[in-house]
């Protein structure tokens, strides 16, 4: 070890980057180099354009080696994102990285203050505290934890399945849990995919099956994550399983059950064919669903609910025995090291705009609603009808429902433009009815997309540029009779329209699930205001949480289409394999110790600790912290009454020196 | 007379994973905002210890801002509650102080929030420059000359004689 790592003299260089513009743009920086290098204990003061640079760090590093400097200040950026990289400059350059402090003047001082003035002084102040805190730094280790190689994936949609068999596929095992009981999420519902229009099911289907016959993979359908405790690395999960009443090893698909059930017709709401079609209280949720089994719906089926049934699917699955009404709700525990969520998003609920008249029109459609009409394994089959049986011979598009709007979400959907000329370009093909498209702006940014535009108006789709003002059956006119009228304001053309169509489609938009603030308590993520889960970075970590080991991949971070969301998939699969083949974690060592010949033994400490890391020793009759366990949030620090407790990079002086500092610039 | 170019001083205490990142984002969103605020990085709102906010007030803060994850968010499971227990107590002991309890406040801010930072410490500068400078060190220095003579020989100080009968009658 360095001689000049000894707490004897102490040697501080300071360095203040101008970030090009970003910095010196607002701080006068050479100012703030001249009175930092006034201040005791100041060996080396400098400004420097880029410090994050080599050869900014190439500076650093020098300094210490040719003025023996023992402390290092750098005021730049946000230590959330530059601390590593300074702390590694430190430790090239030959001492303990921890003997490093740095000053954030950018997002806390030049951005957001107007005054050169007054930013050059706020930056003098910081600069100070800093200057005054690293002389109590100490040489620290950080420590090394193992990380379990498995992978935990929360939701089955296309996200949480590409992402499990990228994992898969590299040898680590996976567990896959979906709330529902057939993974597939919504592109299961899609008839074909926009801009190549190629099949849905027949690009998801064979992922689905790989998910259910790969060897890695541990599907677990029907169930849901409760509980999560641990950190990155030794993650332990609780998993509900929800009981299907069907054993998903025994039944072989054969659907027989089905048929049997004392219900003679289907009686209840299709979910997956979003309430168009009906379904048994034993059922599948749909024919390429996976795993390819059936389950019942402890709501409708009259055994489970009463316990008196005729239990005809019992006799029709006689030699299988797969059917179990015995199954219990069933709580399993798995230790994972890594956890990507792909939880995805929920549509908004169109009957919240009732100028649209969804819900009070029968023919004003959801597009999903139509996606499914489309579907040949759909409720009719692939034919689009009105809900009378007819053929539309007009159909109109109101796109940005729920979207782009102040009164219900403000942000942009982003897939709607695009899934509404899909579906416009399918109802011409499937109907030869005239369709219009009624936008604010038509947003095609992705490869293909543009084109998909012009293909859209090659084929005759109308585009009209207005939000539509309200949906009504009210005619005016002989042609109007008997039709929808859609009023809007031909924003192109400059006034006010009446268009009567048969059908409407309404393009809602996408909204984070109801649920999203619970599982983002449940995984320890941020949410932003409008409940989508928080990436790290929104450009340089854009599927990592503030969470270690835990990341987000598809529109449970926020609307996007399916290229984006396998994208993200693949991703956040990169960066748990980035963990796991490492093998290990450093953790920050700032943890809590107690100084032993200080500690009173009061014992108040330790009802504080969420993580059960203080015990307390009784032949001593001192408490005593497991450093293995310590998170390192400080709470026991600041209640030790006898001041015994100190955590490692915020000790007490530490952080009276900086209080001081900040005050005291001058 | 109140200095006219006075201007308040605030200590802010914010949680690294919720307040420290909203004020990251109010800076990558340019926000402009007061520039009296200090920010000092803790890991957690819990780790705000009673004594800091008191030795801020005594070394020359006008105000002491802490922030932390809104309560049930918080990055440690529970350490934010410990803040506010510790926070409601520290109200009182202020008010036995004679410090107006305005000049500390307790603030729930999430990583999401960067407008909310803007907004808090916008709002703050101006209560405290409504109550004007605490001067607490420069109070310190009044009562110490205050109490000097108090503190002389017996006999004198004019206090001295009631003070040496009051601990006969005690005896």
């Amino acid at each position: 070890m360095n001689t000049n790592q000894k707490n004897g003299e102490v040697r501080i260089g300071f360095y203040i980057c101008h970030c090009g513009h970003n910095i010196a743009g607002m701080v006068d920086c050479p100012a703030v180099a001249q009175y930092a290098a006034k201040l005791p204990g100041v060996v080396v003061s400098r400004d420097y354009k880029y410090m994050c640079s080599d050869p900014g760090q190439e500076l650093i590093q020098q300094d210490i080696r040719e003025h023996q400097l023992n402390r290092v200040v750098v005021a730049s950026c946000s230590p959330l994102l530059h601390e590593h990289t300074f702390r590694n400059a430190v430790a090239a350059g030959g001492l303990n990285p921890f003997y490093f402090q740095m000053v954030n003047i950018r997002e806390h001082d030049s951005w957001v203050t107007a005054d050169r003035g007054q930013a050059t002084a706020k930056a003098k102040s910081l600069a100070h505290a800093a200057i005054r805190r690293v002389r109590f730094h100490r040489a620290l280790e950080t420590t090394r934890a193992p990380i379990h190689p498995d992978v935990l994936v929360v939701g089955g949609g296309i996200s949480g399945i590409h992402a499990a068999l990228t994992v898969a596929n590299a040898g680590k095992k996976v567990f896959l849990v979906e709330r529902n009981p057939s993974i597939g999420g919504h592109m299961a519902q899609f008839d074909k995919t926009f801009p190549t229009l190629d099949c849905a099911a027949c690009i998801l289907t064979p992922k689905m099956s790989a998910v259910r016959s790969h060897e890695n993979i541990t599907l677990w359908t029907y169930s849901e994550v409760v509980k999560v405790s641990g950190y990155v690395g030794n993650y332990t999960v609780t998993v509900r399983r929800r009981p299907r009443y069907v054993n998903e090893e025994l039944c072989v698909g054969c659907l027989e059950c089905i048929t049997a059930c004392v219900f003679k017709e289907p009686k209840f709401a299709d979910e997956f064919n979003v309430g168009l079609s009906k379904r048994k209280p034993i059922y599948i949720p749909f024919a390429q669903a996976v795993p390819p089994v059936v389950v019942i719906d402890p709501e409708r089926c009259l055994q489970v609910r009463t316990g008196k049934c005729k239990k005809t699917c019992l006799e029709a699955c006689a030699d299988r025995h797969a059917i179990d009404f015995a199954q219990k709700e069933e709580l399993v525990e798995i230790k994972v090291g890594n956890i990507i969520i792909a939880t995805g998003f929920k549509l908004f609920d169109a009957k919240r705009l009732p100028q649209y008249g969804y819900g009070r029109y029968p023919n004003v459609l959801t597009a999903i609603e139509v996606e499914r009409y489309v579907n040949s394994s759909g409720p009719t089959a692939g034919e689009i009808v009105l809900r009378d049986g007819r053929h539309p011979k007009s159909v109109g598009f109101i796109l940005c429902v729920g979207s782009r709007d102040m009164k219900t979400n403000r942000w942009c959907s982003r897939t709607c433009c695009m899934h509404s000329m899909k579906l416009a370009q399918l109802v011409r093909e499937h109907t030869d009815a005239d369709v219009t498209v009624f936008y604010m702006d038509i947003r095609a940014p992705g490869k293909g997309y543009e084109e998909f535009y012009d293909k859209s108006l090659a084929e005759g789709i109308q585009f009209v540029r207005g939000r539509v003002a309200e949906v009504t059956d009210w005619a005016l006119s002989p042609e109007e009779e008997g039709k929808l009228v859609m009023r809007v304001e031909d924003t192109l053309a400059g006034f006010v329209r009446r268009v009567p169509v048969d059908m409407i489609v309404l393009a809602a938009g996408m909204e984070p699930q109801a649920d999203s603030q619970d599982v983002r308590r449940l995984f320890n993520m941020s949410c932003g205001t409008e409940g989508w889960f928080l990436e790290k970075h929104p450009k340089l970590a854009p599927v990592s949480t503030f969470t270690d080991g835990v990341f987000i991949a598809g529109c449970c971070q926020g609307p996007k289409d399916i290229p984006d969301s396998v994208a993200q998939a693949g991703a956040a699969a990169a960066e748990a394999m980035a963990l796991i083949d490492k093998g290990y974690i450093e953790q920050e060592p700032n943890t809590a110790y107690i100084v032993e010949a200080d500690c009173c033994g009061c014992k108040s400490c330790l009802p504080l600790c969420p993580y059960t890391a203080i015990t307390f020793e009784e032949t001593k009759q001192k408490a005593q912290i497991n450093q293995a366990l310590c998170k390192g949030c400080g709470t026991c620090v600041a209640a030790c009454p006898s001041g015994s407790i100190k955590q490692n990079l915020f000790e007490d002086e530490e952080i009276f020196s900086e209080i001081e500092g900040v005050l005291n610039y001058a | 007379m109140p200095d006219p170019n006075w201007q308040p001083r605030i200590v802010a205490f914010f949680c690294n994973w919720c307040t420290y990142t909203a004020a990251d984002l109010a800076g990558v969103s340019r926000l402009k905002y007061a520039p009296n605020a200090l920010v000092i990085r803790l890991m957690c709102s819990g780790r705000v210890d009673p004594q800091f906010i008191l030795d801020a007030l005594a070394k020359g803060a006008d105000g002491v801002l802490i922030g932390g994850c809104h309560l049930g968010d918080c990055h440690y499971v529970e350490g934010n509650y410990k803040t506010v227990r510790r926070f409601e107590m520290l109200q009182r002991l202020l008010r036995d102080l004679g410090i107006e309890e305005r000049r500390v406040r307790l603030e729930w801010i999430s990583a999401s929030e960067g407008e909310r930072v803007k907004t808090v410490i916008n709002e703050m500068v101006e209560q405290v420059r409504a109550l004007g400078p605490l001067r607490l060190p420069q109070r310190q220095e009044e009562w110490d000359r205050e109490m000097t003579p108090l503190a002389e020989p017996a006999g004198q100080s004019p206090l001295a004689p009631q003070r040496a009968a009051a601990e006969v009658a005690h005896a």
